[in-house]
């Protein structure tokens, strides 16, 4: 029953190719990196100036300047090269990064994202979120499927419309979640497709647990 | 003319003043001046706004200026490793602007080279939009964002020379190299001061036009927000990132 997160991770993986630059978001789509193929190439880009991210260090040889986007200590690789934040969002912007994976707060059918403030609760930032999803050109969202509240019951993460304010308008392309694959025709109005069903999970199952409209095309 | 400083507080004299805006490098504790802002707290100077990229945390880098209330405005794109910053936000305290990351550093870089404005596309659409010019090239929407100039900016940078010629390292580079040029008067502290000529002049990041002073601040222990590491007997994925979680 449903993807685990490594599982989803492992699923994320298969949308990258050989390469391709990539940025991958804080959670889950961090684990993507353990799913990288042997033999292809992907250099993974940190947005506060770092292109070809390494592994953490080894335990006793974490430097206080060498960080990713997330702050954790990590490691640099023989491709590496270092840059200013207006290089790294310029890279951003100017559409020069194949592919940005990252979480999500909501989805609506249109490809509208959300994943940046909720109204009343303490807001911490953007950060480089609005960027990616503007100027990356393929835009990946791993995410739980529906949103567990604190009495117990679910809320639809997948809607008609956002109702959180939005980190951008018409950028999602795609959406894994624990229970299924989905895809957003973000351009035109093809509008959201279910392509892929995890393991032990029918198409009732996700119905059930999904406002936005969209058409099955299972392969 | 000499630029060198013997010590932050020097470095500082006579630039300071009430409701000033400073710009301040780093990203999170990566690159921050942290002698410098020790200064700013030591001069009681107040009601700054200051331009950065996150706010520090609790007692560190931009987290002593909020212990102490000296700030009143802050413009960045995430702050959310400070509950004395959440807590004066909420007492309505502290005026926040939230800018997305790569707007934020646009903004500098703009401000820094003489250029008013610009569009992007980042958060058309969104509340960073409301109230600015959307205007459509080739088909597509950007928003007009205004650029960014200081009254100061303090950067840090791993080397420097007596000229102001700087270098950084590895990830501490981030928003320093644009908020050197984006100020009346830039405030460097460096790790390593050195004679005009030791940095390769192919290799200086920051040409020393942009820097009025300079300090030589011998590097301490630096702070690690989010220590990660992996164990030895673990290989290594070859081009991955991050590594077990």
């Amino acid at each position: 029953m449903a993807w685990t997160r490594d599982e989803m991770a492992a699923r994320a993986a298969r949308e990258l190719q050989d390469g391709f630059y990539v940025n991958l978001g804080i959670g889950i789509p961090t684990l993507v990196s353990n799913f990288i193929p042997e033999g292809m190439s992907v250099q993974l880009q940190s947005e506060n100036g770092m292109l070809g991210m390494g592994p953490f260090p080894y335990e006793g040889e974490e430097d206080a300047d060498l960080i990713n986007a997330g702050k954790q200590t990590i490691t640099a690789l023989p491709t590496t090269s270092y840059f200013s934040s207006a290089d790294s969002f310029g890279m951003i912007r100017g559409g020069h990064i194949n592919l940005s994976i990252l979480g999500a707060m909501q989805v609506a059918e249109n490809g509208d994202l959300a994943n940046w403030m909720i109204p009343g609760k303490m807001v911490k930032g953007m950060g480089g979120a609005m960027d990616l999803v503007a100027g990356v050109k393929r835009v990946v969202v791993v995410m739980e499927h529906v949103a567990k509240n604190k009495d117990g019951s679910e809320s639809a993460k997948l809607l008609k419309a956002c109702d959180l304010p939005l980190t951008g308008t018409r950028v999602v392309d795609m959406v894994i979640t624990d229970l299924g694959v989905f895809t957003i025709d973000k351009r035109g109005e093809g509008g959201m497709r279910l392509i892929e069903l995890a393991e032990g999970v029918t198409e009732a199952d996700i119905r059930a647990r999904t406002e936005a409209d969209y058409t099955v095309a299972l392969a | 003319m000499k630029k060198v400083h013997p010590d932050a507080t020097d470095a500082l004299a006579g630039l300071l003043r009430d409701g000033m805006t400073v710009m301040c490098g780093g990203f999170g504790l990566c690159g921050i001046p942290d002698a410098l802002i020790e200064a700013v707290r030591a001069s009681g100077v107040k009601g700054l706004t200051v331009v950065s990229n996150n706010a520090g945390i609790d007692g560190v880098g931009l987290g002593k200026l909020l212990e102490t209330r000296q700030v009143a405005r802050m413009i960045s794109s995430y702050v959310g490793e400070n509950r004395e910053f959440a807590r004066q936000f909420l007492a309505g305290e502290l005026e926040i602007e939230f800018n997305p990351q790569g707007t934020l550093a646009e903004r500098i870089r703009a401000g820094g080279a003489g250029v008013p404005a610009f569009f992007t596309k980042t958060g058309v659409g969104t509340k960073v939009a409301e109230g600015k010019e959307v205007r459509e090239f080739d088909g597509e929407q950007y928003v007009m964002e205004r650029s960014l100039f200081a009254d100061l900016a303090i950067v840090h940078a791993h080397t420097g020379d007596t000229e102001g010629n700087l270098r950084y390292r590895k990830t501490a580079r981030n928003f320093n190299p644009m908020m050197a040029t984006a100020a009346r008067v830039t405030v460097a502290e460096v790790e390593n001061l050195v004679a005009p000529g030791t940095i390769d002049a192919d290799d200086i990041h920051t040409p020393g036009i942009f820097i009025k002073r300079i300090v030589h601040v011998p590097a301490g222990e630096k702070r690690i927000e989010q220590r990660t590491v992996r164990k030895r007997a673990e290989a290594a994925p070859a081009g991955a990132g991050g590594g077990p979680v």
